[in-house]
């Protein structure tokens, strides 16, 4: 078989290429580091969706880990993570504060009454004004604030069980002891 | 009801796929003829359910059921019935169907015409198109479901993006897949080939009309796919050696160099080796650009699915396909050795060259395109590779490719008698040369070098190429099929570098501030706003401006560019007005209200930017021609072939 | 021709043609490589003076400013940690807009604004599983309904 080396270049070329895109694949090219990570938190008060007269924000939660999710009904990707949203609520371990971006109000209250809600409370940013102070590129994203009011993690894109397992958990039961 | 149906149908049509590789790789290798039947059977139903299937979703289209996930993102109410239509393969899901169905299709008709291959050999090319085909139904089935439900049902979709609500745009796709896929083929062929250890070249005959088929498709994917980024997107670019553009042009190359590497080796037996790898080499670039393209590995504005599950199917596919072509080909490779001779000066000399400096320029293009992923995966910072690279790592090899066209052409097989021509080919030159430079200083008034040097080429690949048919106009000879395709082909070729020297030396484009009434001057053409007032479409609005174009005193053409804002989405699009000339496309866009009565605007003068897309039909016309040339059509029983061939003319 | 002086040809001409390729993709890549930078890594002086790189944010809302009348705008693009000024005269692409995300390709000027030559706006993730088709290339990404 090996007549030939120069026949398996081609080949060895081939898995050098793979291996390259392996670890391409593993990294987000797109991704610039969120330079909120272990910052505080941008403090904001909004309208919430469901009242306009009353008001959601950031301070609603100090003193205890919460949960950002940013999240639009003309998002496919909200769609997709909603599911893994309910559950994580269900568990009842920490609270999710929805920020629904660049969205119509009615629409997101259909969405939610059609769906399942699984936020605390959502606060109402049409105009993404809060969504740029927390760097938010796209939708949907996830952050997990510590109880001292400091960005811990940032998840970019659909949330999944397997995330919250890996990402989101191992970092909740010492953010919560910090309290 | 229907999409469950279209669902089924594609678990059938893997179901059958992986009948028709196990039943044809199988049967061929037990001699087993019921199985090499059954295979053929298989793939005739995989067909069919694939069509279903893909029926199944043009019919939820075109009923609107916002029920089903990817029609409720990619249509809405108000979509016409074209674009509906269209929308199938508008998305990551749909495209893959379409790539599914095209790969069935191809693997049919190669099933059907082939009646007369050996076999074993035929069955072993179905077998290797079904477990391609596994791979893209598995794919689909695992984790891009078209036919995925939205529960509950939107009441209204979202949109077609708008700028894919256009005719060349939605028949892009097909068009270039039928190209893409078609590679499949001239892969099938050469892996049955190494699996049989095959050394006759009966196969290359085979696999050349297949060959160019697919390749003349992908010549006009990519044609219109740069035409309708000139016209649609308003900045007057018509390539912008985007990762996913050169995703299409890396296979163009590798199949550009197959075909006349087939050539060599059908009529000669030489290049074997080369050949096969070739043929590898151009499916699994459009793999590869499949890749890179839907697994977010590459930050390409456009690129589809960023979703790393996705991706890592996709590589894992990649892996197993090339990898195991390569593999295969280090294998047998060795086995193919030919001994006949040539002459230096000979036709196999010239398309050795030919192929050389294309590949080196695919190779270039493809460092250039992975550069930015090698440099990130060693955390050596994020680097994108800027258009200039890819410009002169083009044109470079492309030069001495040009020049040596011409000569080429003329070349017999293995001996080479180019002594004959000698001095129509020294005559041609002369006169190219002396008309490129009238073209530079007189015409355009500037004797750019390089320009220059472009021109002349262009012409000289022109001209040479009709002297062929010229040739035998003159002596009363007829002109087989494949010879008027590639002179058609070449004279493209040539009319294309016309139009590209044309266009990137001399355009001139300005970005301009102008109140009504007042105009801008570019190559001595005035554009003059003379109106700007709000319209409305069916499902946009916007304002239109009115552009007098005048050169000369002389009124010219009235244009009429647009900004859009559609109903359904947020950002506003650009519809330039643009004035096609037989020598030159003059170009308006509006850019924006800048206050003080003033609105911003790309003018642009584009020199000879049609004859691109002209060329390049007739590159593919050309294609198509050489595919059709009745030796490919007559039922010949497979034959072993000589390497001696008779001194034949040209061809 | 012998055919070992034929293989030697073969062999010489292969290695001719690696080294000029190799040169070619080596000059061209000098040239043309372009670097990335956040504001971040500007206002700590890691991007370089005198050469095109490419700078990349958000537009800060309110930050952007039109000479009026004329092409001249300037903005400011930030990475929500810091901010860099960007000058540039032309035409915006239709997805530029503040609040959104913005890739600008020039060099620094004199006193640390940013001097653009082109300004694309970059698309929005917005992580929808159908993206726009794979034929669609621009150096303005305008595709974007939301």
């Amino acid at each position: 078989m090996m007549r030939a080396p120069r026949f398996l270049v081609p080949a060895a070329a081939f898995a050098v290429l793979v291996g390259f895109l392996i670890i391409g694949l593993q990294k987000d090219p797109g991704e610039i580091p969120s330079p909120l990570l272990g910052k505080s938190a941008p403090d904001f008060a909004l309208e919430s969706l469901a009242d306009p007269a009353r008001k959601v924000g950031s301070t609603d939660f100090t003193g205890q880990p919460w949960l950002l999710n940013v999240w639009a009904t003309w998002c496919g990707g909200c769609r997709q993570e909603h599911e893994t949203l309910l559950a994580i609520t269900r568990e009842g371990s920490i609270p999710m504060l929805g920020l629904n971006w660049r969205d119509d109000r009615a629409l997101a209250l259909q969405w939610l009454s059609q769906l399942g809600n699984p936020y605390e409370s959502v606060a109402f940013d049409p105009e993404g004004e809060v969504a740029i102070d927390w760097g938010v590129y796209g939708a949907p994203e996830t952050f997990l604030i510590g109880a001292d009011g400091k960005v811990l993690h940032k998840q970019i894109g659909p949330l999944t069980p397997e995330i919250w397992r890996r990402d989101f958990l191992p970092l909740i039961t010492p953010a919560r002891g910090e309290t | 009801m229907i999409p469950e149906i279209g669902h089924f149908a594609l678990v059938l049509a893997l179901l059958l796929a992986i009948a028709q590789a196990v039943f044809g790789l199988g049967g061929a290798a037990r001699g087993q003829g019921a199985w090499m039947q059954a295979a053929r059977s298989a793939l005739a139903g995989q067909f069919v359910f694939v069509a279903i299937a893909f029926g199944a979703l043009a019919l939820a289209f075109i009923e609107r059921d916002f029920s089903v996930l990817y029609v409720a993102t990619n249509s809405n109410s108000e979509l016409p019935i074209f674009y509906r239509i269209a929308a199938v393969w508008g998305a990551h899901e749909g495209s893959l169907l379409l790539w599914a169905l095209c790969l069935a299709a191809w693997s049919l008709a190669v099933s059907a015409l082939s009646t007369s291959l050996q076999a074993p050999f035929r069955s072993r090319v179905v077998g290797i198109l079904g477990l391609i085909s596994i791979g893209f139904l598995l794919f689909m089935l695992t984790t891009s479901n078209p036919f995925e439900r939205l529960v509950p049902a939107a009441i209204e979709g979202r949109d077609l993006n708008p700028l894919l609500q256009d005719f060349a745009l939605t028949i892009h796709p097909p068009i270039l897949y039928l190209g893409y896929v078609g590679f499949a083929v001239a892969f099938a062929f050469a892996c049955a080939t190494l699996l049989e250890g095959r050394l006759d070249v009966t196969w290359a005959r085979w696999t050349r009309p297949w060959t160019l088929a697919a390749w003349l498709f992908l010549t006009v994917g990519i044609a219109l796919g740069s035409w309708w980024a000139y016209y649609e997107l308003g900045w007057g670019g018509w390539w912008f050696w985007d990762p996913v553009e050169n995703a299409s042009f890396m296979p163009w190359l590798a199949g550009t160099a197959l075909i006349h590497s087939l050539a060599v080796t059908e009529k000669r037996g030489l290049f074997k080796s080369w050949t096969l790898l070739l043929a590898v080499t151009a499916f699994s670039l459009s793999l590869l650009g499949t890749f890179l393209v839907r697994s977010g590995v590459l930050v390409s504005v456009h690129a589809f699915a960023t979703d790393p599950a996705r991706g890592l199917f996709i590589l894992g596919f990649l892996t197993v396909v090339i990898g195991g072509a390569l593999l295969l080909y280090a294998w047998r490779a060795p086995l193919m050795k030919s001994t006949a001779g040539f002459e230096p000066t000979a036709r196999e000399s010239f398309l050795l060259f030919n192929n050389a400096l294309l590949i080196a320029a695919l190779a270039l293009i493809l460092l250039g395109t992975l550069y930015p992923l090698f440099m990130d995966a060693l955390e050596l910072g994020k680097i994108s590779v800027g258009p200039p690279y890819f410009e002169l790592v083009f044109l470079v090899p492309m030069l001495p490719l040009l020049a040596l066209l011409g000569v080429g052409m003329h070349a017999t097989w293995k001996r080479g008698h180019l002594q004959p021509m000698r001095n129509r080919l020294l005559g041609l030159a002369l006169a190219v040369a002396v008309a490129a430079l009238v073209i530079t200083g007189v015409v355009y008034g500037d004797i750019r070098p390089l320009a220059t040097l472009g021109f002349a080429l262009a012409l000289w690949v022109m001209g040479s190429s009709l002297m062929i048919p010229i040739a035998r106009w003159r002596a009363r000879q007829a002109i087989p099929g494949a010879v008027l395709g590639m002179v058609v082909a070449h004279f493209g070729f040539g009319l294309a570098t016309l139009g590209i020297t044309g266009v990137q030396s001399f355009k001139v484009e300005k970005d301009v501030a102008l109140a009504v009434g007042e105009a801008a001057t570019i190559a001595g053409y005035d554009f003059r706003l003379m109106e700007l007032r709000d319209m409305r479409g069916p499902n946009f609005a916007g304002v239109e401006g009115t552009v007098v174009v005048s050169s000369e005193g002389e009124v010219i053409t009235t244009l009429h560019p647009q900004k859009r804002l559609y109903n359904s989405g947020g950002n506003p699009m650009t519809e330039a007005g643009i004035e096609v000339g037989a020598g030159r496309d003059l170009f308006a866009a509006l850019g924006e209200d800048l206050g003080q009565g003033r609105w911003s605007l790309r003018i642009q003068y584009k020199p000879l930017i049609r004859y691109i897309w002209l060329g390049a039909l007739l590159i593919a016309l050309g294609g198509g021609i050489a595919a059709l040339d009745r030796r490919y059509r007559r039922v010949v029983a497979a034959q072993p072939a000589t390497g001696a061939v008779a001194p034949e003319a040209s061809r | 021709m012998t055919p070992r002086r034929k293989r030697l040809l073969a062999v010489i001409a292969i290695l001719v043609g690696v080294v000029a390729a190799a040169t070619l993709a080596k000059l061209a890549f000098e040239e043309n490589l372009l670097y990335f930078y956040s504001p971040s890594q500007v206002m700590a002086g890691e991007a370089p003076r005198g050469r095109t790189f490419r700078i990349g944010g958000l537009v800060t809302p309110g930050s952007l400013q039109r000479a009026e009348g004329t092409l001249q705008i300037s903005f400011v693009v930030t990475d929500n940690q810091e901010s860099v000024p960007v000058h540039y005269t032309g035409l915006l692409p239709d997805l530029f807009s503040e609040g959104r995300g913005v890739i600008a390709h020039g060099r620094l000027g004199e006193s640390g604004e940013f001097v653009a030559d082109e300004v694309l706006a970059k698309h929005d993730e917005n992580y929808m599983p159908p993206e726009v088709a794979e034929t669609l290339h621009l150096p303005t990404p305008s595709r974007e309904s939301e």
